[in-house]
C-alpha cells in the first residue's frame, strides 16, 4: 500500500514548485511563439490590407496606418453660371465639392498658398462682394446680388480629413483592365488537366506495377523511381527545341495548352507512380484475388475496387500536384506564351512586378488573387494538404 | 469573361476526355478482340493477359521517355556542343563555365543559400514545433506559420518586395522594414540593391516558406517521442532546455536530416524568387536563374545552358538518392 502512495505523494510535493517554474516558462514560451507567429503573418496581412486601400493613400502611407484618418489637400471647382438660381432677389450657386466617401473639410481657401485661411463653416466675402460658405460636409453656397457670369468654376482649395476607406476598386481594376481575370482563367485551364491527367495515367501504371504480371516489371519500376532524381532544369532545353521543331514541322504554334499539360504530366509522373504503386501494393492481396476468382477483369478490379480504396493516396497527390502546378512559374515560362490568352497568374504577376513595380494597388490585389485559391485549399483541406506536401516533398 | 471561361472549360473537358477515352477505348477494344471465354480459349486469355499491362503502362512510359529520359540524354549531349547544338566543341562549355565570373558568382551565391536557408528553416521549424506543443493555441500557431507553404514563390516575392519597399531617404516609408528601421532611429535603405546583403533578404523569403514545412514534420516526429522518456527526465530534474538538446534532438535527428536535405534540394533549384525580385542583378545571380537566362540569351545558347543544368543535377542527385532511400525505409517501417 505504501508503494502505491508514493507516486501520489511525490506528485503533491512536486506540483507547487513545478507549477510555479512552469508558468514562468510558459509566459516566455507563449511570448516567443506569439512573436514568431506575428513575424510570419504580418507580411501577408500587410499585403491583404493594402489590396483594399485607396490607391493614393496606399502610395503615401504605410499599411499599418490604414485604420487612422489621413489629411489630404485638394481642390475642386464650384458650379458655373448655368448652375445659378434666383432666390429672393439674390443669385445663388449651391452644391457639394466632395465626392461621396466620408471626407470632412477642415480648412479652405481660394489661394493654394494659404490652405488654412478659413475654417469649415465660415462665410467668406470675395472681392466682388459675393458671399461663399463652405460646410464641413462639402456643401457650399455662393450668394451674390448680381448674376454670376463666369464660365469656369472657381477653384476652392481645401484640407480634408479622409477617413480610412476600403473598397474593391483595386480588384475591379486588375481583374478587368490589367488582365488578371483572364490569367486566372488561364491558370485554371492549365491546372485542372495538369492535375487530373497525371493522376489518371499514373494510377493505371501503378496498378500494372502492383498487380499485373509482365516482363521487365521490376526493371521498369526501378527506372521510374530513378527518374525521381532528375531536376526539372535538365529537361527544359531539349524540350524547348523539340516543341519548336514540332511547331515548325506541322505549322502549328509551339506554345499551347496541351503542350504544357503533357509537360506537367511528364514531370509529375515519377512521383505519382511511385506513391500510388506503394499504396496500391499495400492493399490486401485477398481482396484482389477473390475478385479475380469471381471473374472480374483487371479493368473492372481497377476501376471498381482499387481506385475507390486508393482515395487517400489519390487525394494527397492530387492536392500536391494542384498546388505545384498552380504555383509553378518555370514550366509556364518555357511552355506557354506571354500573350493574354496564355499567360498564367504567376507569370502575369512577375510581369507586373517588372512593369508596374511601384503601383502597389495593382501588385497587392493581383498577388492576393493569385494566392487565394491555394489558401482556400489550405484552410479547407488542411489535413490532406499536409499529407500531400509531406509525401510530395521528394519531388525533383 | 464568360466566353473565355467556357473556352477554358471546353479545353479542360477535351483534354481530360481524350485521356479517359484512351483507357476506356483500348480496354473495350481488347475485350472485343480477346473476349473473356471463361477458360475455353486459352490462347485468347493468354493474349489478353500479355497485352493488357502494356495498355495500362504505355501512356506513362511514353510520357516519361519524352519528357525525362530523352531530355536528360540530350542535355548531356548538348553540353558538348556549341550554342546551336550543331558543332562538337568538347569541353569548351565546361571550361567557359569555370572561367566565367558570372557563373562562379552564381555558384558562390548558391553555396550561401545552401548554408543559410536549410539551417534557418530547420532551426525555426524546430523552435516553433517545440513551443507550439506547450500552449493551448498551438494548433492555430502552427496553421499560421504553415500558411506560406501554400503561397507561390512569385506571390511570396510580391509580399516581401512590399515589406522591403523603399521610397527615397526623405519620404515617408510604406515598406514595413524601412518603417521599423526608422522607428529604431536607423536610415532607410533600398534593401534589394544592397550588395551582398540583398542575398539574405531574398533568402528570408524561402526561409519564411520552408519553416512551415520543417515545423509540420518535426511536430509529428516530436509526438512520437514516448511521454515516459520526457517525464523521467523531468523527474530527474532536467530543465526544458536540457530536454530539448539532450533528448528531443537526438531522438529526431533522422527526421532533421531528411528535412534538411529536402530543403537543400529546393535551394539548389531556387529560381522563381530570384527571377521575380532581382532577375540576378545586384550580385544575386543563382544557377537556376542563370541557366534560364542562357536558354534565351542571344537566341538561346543550348551548350552553356546545358552545362549549368548539368551542374544543378550533379549537385542534386546524391542528395536525392539519399533522401529517397530514407523515404523508402520509413515507408517500410510504417
Amino acid at each position: 500500500m505504501e508503494y502505491r502512495e508514493l507516486p501520489e505523494r511525490r506528485g503533491v510535493t512536486m506540483s507547487p514548485m513545478k507549477r510555479k517554474s512552469f508558468s514562468f516558462g510558459r509566459i516566455i514560451n507563449s511570448m516567443g511563439l506569439l512573436i514568431l507567429v506575428l513575424l510570419w503573418i504580418l507580411p501577408t496581412i500587410g499585403l491583404f490590407v493594402s489590396s483594399f486601400r485607396d490607391k493614393d493613400q496606399l502610395a503615401l502611407t504605410g499599411w499599418w496606418t490604414a485604420l487612422s484618418t489621413a489629411e489630404r489637400s485638394e481642390f475642386r471647382r464650384t458650379g458655373i453660371q448655368e448652375d445659378q438660381v434666383e432666390r429672393n432677389g439674390k443669385y445663388v450657386i449651391a452644391g457639394n465639392l466632395l465626392e461621396p466617401g466620408g471626407k470632412k473639410i477642415q480648412t479652405f481657401s481660394t489661394n493654394y498658398r494659404n490652405l488654412t485661411a478659413h475654417e469649415a463653416g465660415d462665410t467668406v466675402k470675395f472681392k466682388d462682394s459675393s458671399l461663399f460658405t463652405l460646410q464641413e460636409s462639402g456643401d457650399y453656397e455662393w450668394v451674390s446680388n448680381v448674376p454670376f457670369k463666369h464660365k469656369r468654376g472657381k477653384r476652392i482649395f481645401y484640407v480634408a480629413k479622409v477617413p480610412p476607406t476600403f473598397s474593391l476598386d483595386n480588384y475591379r481594376e486588375v481583374l478587368s483592365s490589367e488582365g488578371v481575370g483572364q490569367s486566372f482563367i488561364n491558370t485554371l485551364r492549365v491546372t485542372i488537366p495538369a492535375t487530373v491527367i497525371p493522376i489518371m495515367i499514373a494510377s493505371f501504371a501503378a496498378y500494372a506495377f502492383a498487380w499485373m504480371e509482365f516482363p521487365w516489371r521490376r526493371f521498369l519500376f526501378v527506372s521510374v523511381v530513378g527518374l525521381l532524381v532528375v531536376p526539372l532544369q535538365m529537361s527544359l532545353i531539349p524540350l524547348l527545341s523539340m516543341y519548336n521543331e514540332i511547331g515548325n514541322y506541322f505549322g502549328v504554334v509551339a506554345k499551347s495548352y496541351p503542350g504544357i499539360w503533357l509537360a506537367h504530366t511528364g514531370f509529375g509522373l515519377p512521383l505519382a507512380i511511385y506513391l500510388l504503386r506503394n499504396y496500391m501494393g499495400s492493399l490486401p492481396r485477398e481482396i484482389i484475388e477473390s475478385a479475380r476468382i469471381d471473374g472480374a477483369t483487371h479493368f473492372q478490379i481497377f476501376t471498381r475496387l482499387v481506385l475507390p480504396l486508393s482515395v487517400p493516396a489519390l487525394a494527397s497527390f492530387c492536392i500536391f500536384q494542384f498546388l505545384w502546378v498552380w504555383n509553378d512559374l518555370l514550366v509556364a515560362l518555357v511552355f506557354l506564351g506571354k500573350q493574354d490568352n496564355q499567360i498564367v497568374l504567376t507569370s502575369k504577376l512577375r510581369e507586373l512586378l517588372g512593369s508596374r513595380g511601384d503601383n502597389w494597388e495593382i501588385l497587392t490585389s493581383s498577388a492576393f488573387i493569385s494566392i487565394i485559391v491555394p489558401l482556400i485549399v489550405f484552410f479547407t483541406l488542411q489535413r490532406y494538404f499536409v499529407r500531400g506536401l509531406v509525401t510530395g516533398s521528394v519531388k525533383a | 469573361m464568360l466566353e473565355q471561361l467556357l473556352d477554358a472549360l471546353y479545353a479542360v473537358v477535351l483534354g481530360i476526355g481524350v485521356c479517359v477515352l484512351y483507357f476506356a477505348g483500348t480496354n473495350f477494344m481488347l475485350e472485343q478482340i480477346f473476349p473473356d471465354t471463361d477458360g475455353f480459349s486459352h490462347s485468347k486469355d493468354r493474349w489478353r493477359r500479355a497485352i493488357q499491362p502494356w495498355l495500362f503502362l504505355t501512356p506513362a512510359l511514353v510520357l516519361l521517355s519524352v519528357y525525362l529520359v530523352y531530355p536528360v540524354c540530350e542535355t548531356i549531349r548538348l553540353s558538348f556542343f556549341n550554342f546551336g547544338g550543331f558543332d562538337f566543341v568538347g569541353l569548351k562549355n565546361y571550361i567557359w563555365a569555370f572561367e566565367n565570373p558570372e557563373f562562379l558568382h552564381a555558384v558562390l551565391n548558391n553555396l550561401l543559400w545552401l548554408v543559410f536557408v536549410p539551417t534557418l528553416s530547420v532551426v525555426f521549424g524546430l523552435v516553433v514545433a517545440v513551443l507550439a506543443d506547450k500552449v493551448s493555441w498551438g494548433t492555430l500557431a502552427k496553421s499560421l506559420i504553415f500558411m506560406p507553404m501554400a503561397i507561390s514563390f512569385v506571390g511570396a516575392s510580391v509580399i516581401w518586395k512590399f515589406v522591403y519597399d523603399f521610397r527615397g531617404p526623405d519620404a515617408d516609408q510604406i515598406g514595413s522594414l524601412n518603417a521599423f528601421v526608422m522607428l529604431l532611429g536607423g536610415e532607410p535603405q533600398a534593401w534589394i540593391t544592397l550588395p551582398f546583403w540583398n542575398n539574405f533578404f531574398l533568402m528570408v523569403i524561402l526561409v519564411w516558406i520552408q519553416t512551415g514545412f520543417a515545423m509540420v514534420i518535426f511536430s509529428a516526429a516530436l509526438r512520437s517521442i514516448p511521454e515516459e522518456t520526457l517525464e523521467a527526465a523531468r523527474i530527474d530534474g532536467a530543465s526544458e532546455i536540457q530536454i530539448f538538446f539532450k533528448i528531443m534532438i537526438p531522438q529526431i535527428i533522422g527526421t532533421i536530416l531528411v528535412v534538411w536535405t529536402t530543403i537543400t534540394i529546393i535551394v539548389l533549384k531556387i529560381f522563381d524568387i530570384v527571377l521575380a525580385m532581382t532577375n540576378g542583378q545586384w550580385g544575386t545571380e543563382v544557377l537556376a536563374n542563370l541557366m534560364f537566362d542562357w536558354m534565351f540569351r542571344g537566341g538561346g545558347d543550348s551548350g552553356r545552358g546545358s552545362v549549368i543544368a548539368l551542374m544543378i543535377m550533379i549537385a542534386v542527385i546524391p542528395i536525392m538518392i539519399w533522401n529517397i532511400e530514407n523515404f523508402r525505409k520509413e515507408e517500410e517501417s510504417r
